[in-house]
């Protein structure tokens, strides 16, 4: 059995992050779900959430991804988002101004996405 | 300077000032239509894994869904029409104007009430001019359509779909846009987005064709699955047509500009010509002018030494 798998990050309008893995998290509508080389093929509705993938050579990336899918078949992950971000793109003060914007108007879904963002951050 | 050659002078300058405008117009048209397809290349993994998971979830269960059933009895049916919001593209506007109207006319033929959304101000002009009814139409985004454009489009086509037709609800999405081919060529297309056909998604993903799909465990469940990613779908394919028909905007925009230069610059020959000829014309008269004034002059003097 592969001990990695292949993963593709998408976002609507780039791919955010291709690579190998040995295990990605992501947060399904259902809960958190892990993914190993030779987990069965799977097709899940994401949550927004922070996804953790560990890269075979040991290094952790983290997204912010909000709303989307993962699919998984034969060792190929795609995660696809229509707003995906990696971590170290997330613009810390810009998503914490947000975040207080979002508070204020009692914008939910953007309160939502701020504090993503910053989670993903954060979980570094 | 006689009053010809003035004319024709001044004509040659507002032609050269017009033609540098379409020679800047057609410049930022061929930089744009580069803008534009790279766009659309970047959005097609997204759209690629999305239909991959679409046929995935309509072949791997015997899920009946109400966007992947055709209705018995079709009545209504939406059509979105994707124009750009400024003209000087050549026939752009009127191919996906005419192709929106012949498919219409064939949905009318078919018994079913057609409700009509447009994208771009051209399209919108178009029909408030012939005072014909819209649903609903946006603009302003046209020329760089972006992800939360297709969604604000997207999302009344959804809602419609979903409403049962008693109520004012669609059966049947149609969508006609203009089709990036190459540089050269752009064709107005309808295609019908919704109710699904999969045999056709699974054809849009070429070379896959013999490929069996697994059979996936569905979190967290199938229904929960394709109610989520129909929607997506239909954005994401709106997405596509929206920088496909940006694509072809910027490129027949191109097209139209380059003839427009090049008539200009035939026409710029032409008239120098003719001021040449002018300006001779002019020269020959005023040299006949002075040797015929002279001429008198000497018969003139002759004639008084006598």
């Amino acid at each position: 059995m592969a001990a990695e798998l292949h993963v593709e990050l998408v976002a609507a309008d780039r791919k955010v992050w291709s690579g190998e893995a040995t295990l990605v998290v992501a947060r399904t509508t259902s809960g958190d779900i892990g993914v190993m080389p030779g987990h069965q093929p799977l097709l899940g509705v994401l949550e927004s959430g922070p996804v953790t993938i560990r890269t075979s050579d040991g290094a952790t990336v983290i997204a912010a991804v909000h709303g989307g899918f993962i699919s998984f078949a034969d060792d190929k992950l795609s995660l696809l988002a229509e707003i995906a971000e990696l971590s170290e793109e997330i613009d810390v003060q810009r998503a914490e101004r947000a975040l207080e914007r979002a508070k204020s108007k009692a914008d939910a879904s953007a309160e939502r996405r701020a504090e993503v963002r910053l989670r993903a951050v954060n979980a570094h | 300077m006689g009053a010809q050659l003035r004319v024709y002078k001044r004509r040659i300058r507002s032609v050269t000032a017009t033609k540098k405008i379409t020679k800047a117009m057609e410049m930022i048209a061929a930089s744009r239509v580069v803008k534009a397809m790279r766009k659309v290349s970047a959005s097609s993994p997204y759209a690629e894994e999305l239909t991959r998971a679409v046929t995935a979830v309509g072949t791997g269960s015997n899920t009946k869904h109400s966007l992947t059933t055709e209705s018995d009895n079709p009545t209504r049916a939406a059509v979105l029409l994707l124009t750009s919001d400024r003209g000087l593209a050549g026939a752009f506007n009127s191919n996906s104007i005419k192709a929106a109207e012949q498919l219409t006319e064939r949905l009318e033929r078919e018994g079913k009430q057609v409700d009509t959304y447009i994208v771009g101000r051209r399209g919108v002009a178009h029909y408030n001019f012939r005072e014909r009814k819209i649903a609903e139409s946006w603009s302003g985004f046209t020329d760089e359509p972006t992800y939360a454009d297709a969604k604000q489009v997207a999302a009344p086509l959804i809602e419609a779909i979903e409403k049962p037709t008693a109520d004012g609800g669609v059966d049947e999405l149609h969508i006609v846009y203009t089709e990036f081919v190459s540089m050269m060529t752009q064709t107005a297309i309808d295609s019908r987005l919704l109710p699904l056909r999969l045999e056709e998604v699974g054809e849009k993903s070429e070379q896959k064709k013999d490929e069996i799909l697994p059979l996936y465990d569905f979190e967290p469940s199938a229904e929960d699955v394709l109610d989520a990613l129909l929607p997506r779908y239909v954005e994401s394919r709106i997405y596509n047509a929206l920088l496909q028909s940006a694509a072809s905007k910027h490129a027949a925009t191109r097209r139209a500009m380059k003839s427009a230069t090049d008539n200009a610059g035939e026409l710029i020959n032409t008239l120098s010509r003719l001021a040449n000829a002018a300006r001779q014309a002019e020269i020959t008269q005023e040299i006949s002018e002075i040797v015929g004034g002279a001429s008198a002059l000497a018969d003139a003097t002759a004639g008084s030494d006598k």
